[in-house]
């Protein structure tokens, strides 16, 4: 096959490949090639921690000999990213730490083991936010993910991909992968869409087997997958859903046939505009977006109306008590002993070891939260921080369900603004953290949320449109995104550089 | 509430994270801060209000009292789960000694 034609394949969606393979206009050995070689091209964007073409190759012959075998599964011959925060069998997992750096599990996540067991393969781990944390791809100690986009007033500044899954949202939107795995626990899959012109969906808490992901803050913990469009992000999450013995918080629902119900007809759906989150000051390319999105709902026959969640300004200092609370406790497991870094210094007694482990083995930014979220579960300070947290919590989720009484779906922007660049927020944490004020509100409630692609900036650079559904509904907010999909006609991707 | 420096040490201490004087300092402002930023949660009218606990409405099971009801989270993994640890001996986790 031609270079040229090679090429195009990486141009497919999710869909166009399974299609495509299955009707023989490729094998699935030159799909899992051409995605390959644009990894390895790629190295400039950083999005990949450890590249695994053939896993990827391997995949790609099975799908091949299935074809033949007329046995298709729901995914072969679709090669993807997967966030380096799933452990994956025999293959480095470092969640972007030098904690984890060297670390091989000797086990596979449910997620992956569920998408490899429909198909797909694996074109490598892609970098992210150490620990999952950050919001603008930062805080890795693999160093910073570039966004293939860049501004269109001819500056170079090198743009965030967004966090925590900036490796997923930087290779797909560059064509190194048609899909990927994200986590989501503060914004981490819808940011980083929304920063690159692509499509996320956190489903519902529990949705998603955490079993095999390196835990951040569990009860906010949830994956999910991030794509060009909506039908393949349904693809993926088709693949990823399902109940898991092994973990707690899984829940025991059937899978929904996503895909097949997808449909943009929202006659009869009722869309909320929460007011709380029209923001003095707004981003006025943010706001106009917001417009243009609630008059495409409007289209598709959705009647707007108008919410109030009273409780959204205490979300985001609600979560920064209740993550880093969470995740120095999770954290707490990575001690030197039974895997990842160990720091000895000469003649020093356990604690000390432990001390100095942590001490070489986290950033800067990881070390922040753990030490708040000691802070406020420490004697005293308990009750006044952590437990008023998760007070407030329960009033956040009380806002959602009051607000259901009079919508179906909420209509909101996903980010306070578009990319910005590398570097502009890392000195002022507090400004990093407002960038998920949009996003925490669905989390906190373990509502399903996703990010599309609505429209360009002044400066060229994708704005993403936020939809929130009711608990176990992630067919109504995929079909509102299709909704969006096809009245925004977001066409623009970044043009090669690297 | 602000936290000063030897508030830091003691939470980094607790935390077990080693850190040097000019982290302690950096950390006490970004730190106070933060929390100086979260306290804004007083304010909110919580009363009456439980406390969080589960955020979608699951009971939590209990699995059969059964050996190996799952072989890979059962037992006999020995070198499995010491594939990776940085001083395995003898089947053990190594550890600098804790007995004086």
């Amino acid at each position: 096959m031609s270079r040229i034609i090679m090429v195009e394949l990486t141009d497919l969606t999710v869909a166009q490949i399974r299609d495509g393979h299955r009707n023989g206009d490729f094998t699935a050995v030159e799909v899992a090639a051409a995605f390959s070689a644009n990894v390895a091209a790629a190295s400039a964007l950083n999005a990949f921690i450890v590249e695994t073409p053939e896993h990827a190759l391997a995949a790609a012959e099975r799908a091949d000999a299935d074809r033949a075998a007329g046995a298709l599964k729901p995914l072969s011959g679709v090669p993807i990213g997967m966030k380096d925060l799933f452990a994956t069998k025999g293959v480095q997992t470092t969640a972007a730490s030098h904690m984890l750096e060297g670390f091989v599990p000797q086990y596979e996540s449910t997620v992956s083991q569920k998408l490899w067991d429909a198909g797909a393969g694996m074109l490598g781990k892609l970098n992210l936010d150490q620990f999952a944390m950050g919001s603008s791809n930062e805080t890795s100690y693999f160093g910073n993910v570039i966004s293939p986009w860049r501004r269109s007033d001819g500056s170079n500044a090198a743009l965030a991909p967004g966090g925590s899954s900036g490796g997923s949202s930087s290779a797909i939107a560059a064509r190194l992968c048609p899909a990927a795995t994200g986590t989501d626990t503060g914004g981490s899959i819808r940011q980083p869409a929304a920063f690159t012109g692509i499509s996320g969906i956190k489903p519902t808490y529990g949705r998603c087997s955490r079993w095999g992901i390196v835990a951040f803050a569990s009860s906010l913990d949830q994956a999910g997958p991030m794509a060009r469009d909506v039908r393949d992000c349904a693809i993926m999450l088709e693949a990823m859903a399902g109940f898991d013995l092994k973990d707690a918080t899984s829940l025991d629902l059937p899978v929904p046939q996503w895909e097949a119900a997808l449909s943009s007809d929202l006659v009869g759906k009722r869309v909320g505009i929460p007011r709380e989150y029209r923001l003095d000051g707004i981003d006025d390319d943010i706001a106009a977006m917001w417009d243009a999105g609630i008059a495409m709902l409007k289209d598709a026959g959705a009647e707007v109306v108008d919410i109030s969640l009273p409780h959204t300004k205490y979300a985001l200092p609600a979560y920064y008590i209740i993550a880093p609370a969470e995740a120095s406790s999770n954290l707490a497991r990575y001690d030197g002993v039974r895997y990842g870094l160990r720091d000895l210094p000469d003649g020093a007694g356990l604690q000390d070891m432990y001390a100095a482990t942590r001490a070489a083995g986290f950033g800067a930014e990881v070390k922040r939260r753990i030490l708040i979220g000691t802070y406020v579960l420490s004697a005293g300070f308990y009750d006044a921080y952590y437990t008023q947290a998760q007070k407030v919590r329960a009033l956040i989720a009380r806002d959602f369900d009051a607000a259901w009484a009079n919508c179906d779906l909420i209509l909101a922007p996903t980010a306070p603004s578009a990319a910005f660049a590398l570097g502009e927020k890392m000195a002022d944490p507090l400004a990093m953290y407002l960038n998920d004020v949009f996003a925490v509100p669905a989390s906190l409630a373990g509502l399903p949320a996703m990010s599309v692609p609505g429209a360009l900036s002044r400066d060229g650079l994708p704005l993403g449109l936020q939809i929130i559904g009711r608990a176990f509904d992630e067919q109504g907010v995929l079909n509102a995104g299709l909704a969006i999909e096809e009245r925004a006609g977001f066409t623009a991707r970044a043009e090669r550089w690297w | 509430m602000t936290i000063d420096q030897a508030t830091v040490r003691k939470i980094a201490s607790l935390a077990r994270i080693a850190i040097s004087d000019a982290e302690a300092a950096a950390m006490e402002g970004e730190l106070n801060g933060i929390l100086g930023w979260v306290e804004q949660l007083g304010e909110v009218d919580v009363t009456g209000v439980e406390p969080m606990t589960a955020v979608i409405p699951n009971a939590l099971r209990l699995r059969d009292d059964m050996v190996d009801a799952d072989p890979l989270t059962g037992g006999g993994v020995r070198d499995a789960v010491l594939a990776n640890a940085p001083a395995a001996q003898h089947g053990f986790f190594g550890v600098p000694k804790v007995i004086e």
